[in-house]
């Protein structure tokens, strides 16, 4: 299936290091007391999701006329947020399964904490439409087809929100187990190498007794293939849907054919700027730069200037369908969108997802980690504004002009978004300390032995 | 000119071989094989392609499984939406069709993946013997770590000890 490394490629993990280099390196973090810098930033992720919860607590407690929706602006940050977050969980399992069939090897140094992002961004998403029903402990009833208390009436299956329920929650569950079955072998990894009873019980227990027989392994590589199989059209199916919540309605804006490939790449995007923001802080903290080299940076890199440049074209095409379609409100819906009341959120989602990612054309600033932080936080903020563009620039002016409207945020809006931070670095902080960050078994494969090491790596 | 390259170590009647490198657990097995002996299991760190072509193990029939699973979690989805919609609570969504077969499409896909990757995951740790508070079977600390061993049963093969030693243990090289 894999074949052996050329020896005129460049090692993708440097530092030539050997097998027991790799476990030593990685279980160190896990088996050893925090670092001082994560127990600040564990403190300051509880602190964002104290405040957070504090007022999503009160939107339980009062009922969602808290957040500023009104009648003509129904739907506006929630499901902007909600976008957002699932759009950011698109990456991981697109690293690991299509960059898998695509035999990618760079991918094995980032696929753990990417997929761990992925489930983490997909939990924050889903705050979201569970806490807008109201009565969030009533939620099974209403999204999963159960027989419910008004005899058998049951969820409308022509409705692409409930869609979304269906490939959101399967998503979720394949890239928990796909992550999962990664971990195994890490797992008893850390089992043999800790010292103390409770620790080696506590990770013999997640390892489920894997002993690394060639057996196992071949079964193991077998299903992991199939699971990059399965999981490579269920990305690409999550935001399709996602998009689908707005392109089958009629509101001009959002009745477009071009939205399925327009929302996966925009996710794309958004989800490879998330791993880079959180790889490059992981990978100082960590010591992991000869694991997360530059290499692996600019490879991440060209993929945002590619979906950036997606993104970009079918912003353009957007433009130009609505002129060409000749459907007077569906232009007035993007010259509004242009030249209207919420213009500074148009052009600043135009800068940020259009003219930001061209910069990484540059090998200075692919190659530079500053530029890239910078850059990944930029694109992420471009990306929030993109659906708050679709969302609320497409609502707030109706058919009739009489329930035309502005949105502006409640602090209830803006904490329960906080929450969603704070439980997302939260479960990021306590997965890098008590996860292997990064799939051992996996760079141990790739390691290069003495006898095929690229020529300018030789003593 | 011969260097030794691995060590051999016996735990009650099996016999174990301890590499470093992948290239020489690859040529030590299938010189065991060549001989026709037995070779109990090989235990590595990571997965080695093309090991479980050359221990002769049969091609897995987990894809099959996905298979079926997927096919299961098909037609489970669209009887389901078939019998709720179409038989025991038909809702009249603006006078359209009751059943419209493309609007079963999303959630019928979804399920199929669901029910291909959980299936298959399930029967997977089914016959490999892995599930919580398994004590694992561990010939060696090492094999997590970066040791591969190869491990063959005394009683399974007629050869004596000292040949078998030998085996695992003789790298013929030409440098």
């Amino acid at each position: 299936m894999q074949h052996p490394p050329s020896p005129l490629r460049k090692p993708l993990i440097t530092g030539k290091k050997k097998m027991k280099n790799v476990t030593h390196d990685i279980c160190k973090h896990v088996l050893q007391y925090p670092h001082l810098l994560w127990w600040v930033a564990l403190g300051f992720a509880l602190i964002l999701l104290l405040i957070g919860g504090v007022a999503l607590l009160i939107t339980l407690w009062e009922g969602i006329g808290m957040w500023g929706l009104n009648k003509t602006i129904g739907w506006a940050w929630d499901i902007t947020n909600f976008v957002w977050w699932v759009g950011i969980g698109h990456a991981g399992t697109l690293i690991s399964a299509v960059l898998l069939l695509f035999r990618q090897k760079w991918r094995m140094s980032i696929n753990r904490a990417a997929e761990a992002m992925t489930i983490f961004a997909v939990m924050c998403a889903a705050i979201f439409p569970l806490f807008h029903m109201g009565r969030v402990w009533l939620g099974a009833y209403w999204v999963f087809p159960l027989p419910n208390l008004f005899g058998s009436l049951w969820v409308n299956f022509n409705s692409p929100l409930l869609w979304d329920v269906f490939a959101i929650s399967t998503y979720f569950t394949v890239s928990l187990v796909f992550w999962y079955l990664g971990l195994i072998p890490d797992f008893a990894t850390i089992r043999d190498k800790a010292t103390k009873t409770w620790v080696k019980y506590i990770y013999g227990v997640l390892s489920f007794g894997w002993d690394g027989a060639a057996r196992t392994w071949a079964r193991y590589e077998s299903v992991s293939l199939i699971l990059a199989g399965l999981a490579t059209p269920l990305v690409l199916s999550v935001h399709t849907i996602v998009s689908f919540d707005f392109a089958t309605s009629v509101i001009p804006g959002w009745h477009t054919t071009i939205f399925p490939p327009y929302f996966v790449a925009g996710a794309i995007f958004s989800g490879f700027a998330m791993v880079l923001t959180l790889l490059i802080i992981t990978r100082k903290l960590f010591k992991l730069t000869h694991y997360i080299t530059l290499q692996h940076i600019e490879m991440m890199n060209i993929i945002i200037i590619v979906t950036g440049s997606i993104v970009g074209i079918a912003y353009l095409t957007e433009l130009f369908m609505a002129w060409y379609s000749g459907v007077e409100a569906e232009q007035y819906a993007f010259f509004n969108r242009a030249t209207g009341p919420y213009w500074w959120a148009y052009w600043l989602m135009m800068t940020c997802n259009v003219v930001s990612p061209q910069l990484f054309w540059f090998k200075k600033i692919r190659k530079s980690l500053m530029a890239t932080f910078i850059l990944s936080i930029v694109v992420n903020i471009g990306m929030w504004f993109e659906r708050f563009v679709i969302i609320v620039t497409s609502l707030h002016r109706d058919y009739l002009p009489s329930s035309w409207a502005m949105f502006s945020p409640t602090k209830y809006d803006v904490g329960v978004y906080i929450f969603t931070f704070g439980l997302f670095f939260t479960l990021f902080l306590l997965f890098v300390k008590f996860f292997p960050v990064i799939n051992m078994a996996e760079v141990k494969s790739i390691l290069k032995t003495d006898s095929d090491v690229h020529p300018t790596q030789r003593n | 000119m011969y260097t030794q390259r691995s060590e051999t170590k016996t735990v009650q009647h099996y016999l174990l071989g301890i590499f470093r490198d992948e290239s020489d657990a690859l040529r030590v097995v299938k010189r065991l094989r060549k001989n026709h002996i037995m070779i109990h299991e090989v235990y590595s760190p990571y997965p080695i392609h093309g090991l479980d072509q050359l221990l002769g193990y049969k091609k897995s029939r987990l894809p099959m499984a996905a298979f079926f699973f997927g096919l299961l979690g098909f037609f489970l989805a669209l009887v389901m939406q078939y019998y709720m919609l179409g038989i025991d609570w038909p809702m009249n969504i603006g006078g359209k069709d009751f059943t419209p077969l493309p609007t079963f499409i999303p959630v019928t896909f979804e399920l199929t993946v669901l029910f291909a990757a959980l299936g298959m995951v399930g029967i997977f740790f089914l016959i490999s013997h892995l599930y919580p508070f398994k004590k694992p079977l561990l010939f060696d600390e090492g094999i997590t770590d970066d040791k591969i061993v190869v491990v063959i049963n005394l009683y399974e093969n007629k050869q004596p000890k000292i040949l078998l030693t030998k085996m695992l243990t003789s790298f013929y090289d030409r440098t």
